[in-house]
């Protein structure tokens, strides 16, 4: 398979002087075309920075991104990011939502009559998809959260990315909800074959959607471990039940516990006591 | 009905209003009814009446109405007109912010009413200065709300479209704006009742018409009564004009109201 996104050494600092923040340090991971990697780690390990970059909507201070062998020069409809929330606008319908892009420039450059039809009826397509169709007409405030996310991943979906980017696109939405929209996701990921990072904080997810997981670490923010994710290529949810899901959870988990600066619940407990003795 | 926060049915609701509108009236009443306070220092409501009544029959009250509503009216357009675009540039980029903010901060705080003498000498005193006068005691708290409600529109509203291909020109039109038009109308709404505020003092610039002019005027010849008159019509303007924006609201933003 042939690489999609190349990240090189990067690194990124926030901030001046005396307050500048490592974000990132000497991060590189190669994704293949139509890859799932999933990033997890503690917080401040700069999971999102890294999906940002990509994304184009922060630049690294250091090192080198490339997507298709071309170096990123800020955002582009090539990589369509998906947001933990917020991200619809409520003054659109569900469709007008969906069908944003159709007013950039960018997605009308000569653009045919057939263009035009085949938008709509991809448009339709994804509602379809997402389970949509009978809310098109709605406004996203008389959504469920759920159905917000189905609405943002298919406006994403809308301009056939080559690489779709989520910033813990589930973490907002309760536990049974989230289980439908994995299933989604992966159904998503097999029809359009986008290249696919996927950032969040909970283990069970990464494991269950990525064919990788990368773990990160914090302070400086780098990349700690990458597991490939001994699952078969179509995943089903009983397979949270596996032996070898269930151990590379425990893995994961601990390893983000050690990194965080805390092997066990016992050491942060240990922690916690001598804060409140030495206060 | 008195649990913290408790509900309160619609009748109910009204009652109370009636009930917070109409003691002070009765109030008013009976102590202006009374012979322990001379008419000169509070008229009653129907000598406040009367004065409406011969104010609108004999003189020209509506005249008074129309100007003040006039110069208000253009005061504030003219301020919303340049405040808008200004605002918009100081809300998206950091560098129109970091130049222009902190000017607007201080001249926001000096007095409008200082201004009058400047105002005479540079403008004169024909009806363009009232409308100065108005201009400057709203502009300056109005770019700063509407930079506010600017900087409000939630980043992932604005990465989003980034991310779908949206160049600078669109992600201001299409999305900041769009998304702020809400808030920027109600910014308008409470600044068009600072400009009502306003009219006393610009009808200080030698005018000889208007609601605020005619108080003034009322106060040298101790005419109590009209100057009760004049205050409430400028208060049942403002409040007709503020509910007047509120039904704007609901009309052009329905996703805002839908419970």
């Amino acid at each position: 398979m042939s690489t999609k996104i190349s990240i090189q050494h990067v690194g990124k600092v926030f901030g001046e002087g005396r307050r500048q923040v490592e974000a990132l340090q000497d991060v590189s991971l190669d994704i293949a075309d139509n890859e799932f990697v999933a990033f997890v780690g503690a917080s401040g390990c700069g999971k999102s920075t890294l999906l940002r970059i990509i994304g184009g909507l922060e630049y690294h201070t250091a090192g080198d991104v490339f997507v298709d062998g071309q170096p990123i020069a800020g955002p582009g409809a090539d990589r369509a990011m998906v947001f933990q929330h917020y991200s619809l606008y409520p003054w659109l319908t569900v469709m007008e939502n969906i069908k944003f892009s159709r007013r950039l420039k960018h997605g009308r450059e000569s653009i045919t009559e057939a263009d035009v039809e085949a938008a709509s009826g991809r448009a339709d397509a994804l509602l379809a998809l997402m389970g949509l169709t009978a809310a098109a007409g709605a406004w996203p405030n008389q959504l469920s959260g759920g159905m917000q996310q189905r609405v943002a991943i298919a406006r994403a979906l809308m301009g056939r990315p080559q690489i779709l980017l989520m910033d813990e696109p589930f973490g907002a939405l309760d536990a049974q909800t989230r289980e439908v929209m994995h299933d989604l996701i992966l159904h998503v990921h097999k029809l359009e074959k986008p290249t696919l990072a996927f950032v969040t904080h909970d283990v069970e997810e990464a494991i269950y959607l990525a064919h990788r997981v990368v773990l990160m670490a914090p302070r400086p923010g780098r990349i700690d471990t990458i597991y490939t994710v001994p699952l078969p290529e179509r995943r089903e949810q009983d397979m949270k039940h596996a032996p070898e899901f269930l151990a590379l959870k425990k893995t994961l988990l601990e390893r983000i516990r050690e990194t965080s600066g805390m092997k066990t619940d016992h050491d942060m407990l240990d922690q916690l006591n001598l804060n409140t003795r030495s206060t | 009905m008195w649990a913290i926060r408790g509900p309160l049915s619609r009748r109910q609701t009204w009652l109370f209003a009636a009930l917070g509108l109409l003691t002070p009236l009765a109030l008013w009443w009976m102590v202006s009814s009374g012979s322990a306070v001379d008419k000169v220092f509070l008229p009653g409501p129907v000598d406040v009446f009367n004065r409406l009544v011969s104010w609108f029959a004999e003189d020209d009250l509506m005249d008074d109405v129309w100007i003040s509503v006039y110069r208000v009216g253009m005061g504030f357009l003219l301020s919303a007109v340049i405040a808008l675009p200004l605002a918009l540039l100081i809300g998206t980029f950091r560098p129109v912010q970091a130049m222009l903010e902190p000017l607007t901060d201080f001249i926001r705080y000096m007095p409008a009413v200082a201004f009058i003498p400047l105002v005479m000498l540079w403008v004169g005193i024909e009806e363009s200065s009232k409308i100065a006068i108005i201009f400057i005691g709203t502009f300056f708290q109005m770019v700063l709300m509407m930079a506010e409600d600017i900087r409000r529109v939630p980043m992932a509203q604005i990465e989003a479209a980034q991310t779908m291909g949206a160049d600078k020109g669109e992600t201001l039109n299409l999305v900041i704006f769009q998304a702020a038009k809400p808030a920027l109308l109600d910014t308008l709404r409470v600044t068009m009742g600072w400009a009502w505020t306003y009219l006393v003092v610009a009808e200080l610039v030698a005018a000889n018409s208007g609601l605020g002019y005619s108080i003034l005027k009322a106060q040298r010849f101790l005419q109590t009564d009209k100057i009760f008159v004049g205050i409430i019509l400028i208060g049942l303007i403002g409040l007709v004009m503020d509910q007047l924006f509120r039904l704007a609201h609901r009309k052009a933003f329905p996703w805002l109201y839908l419970r």
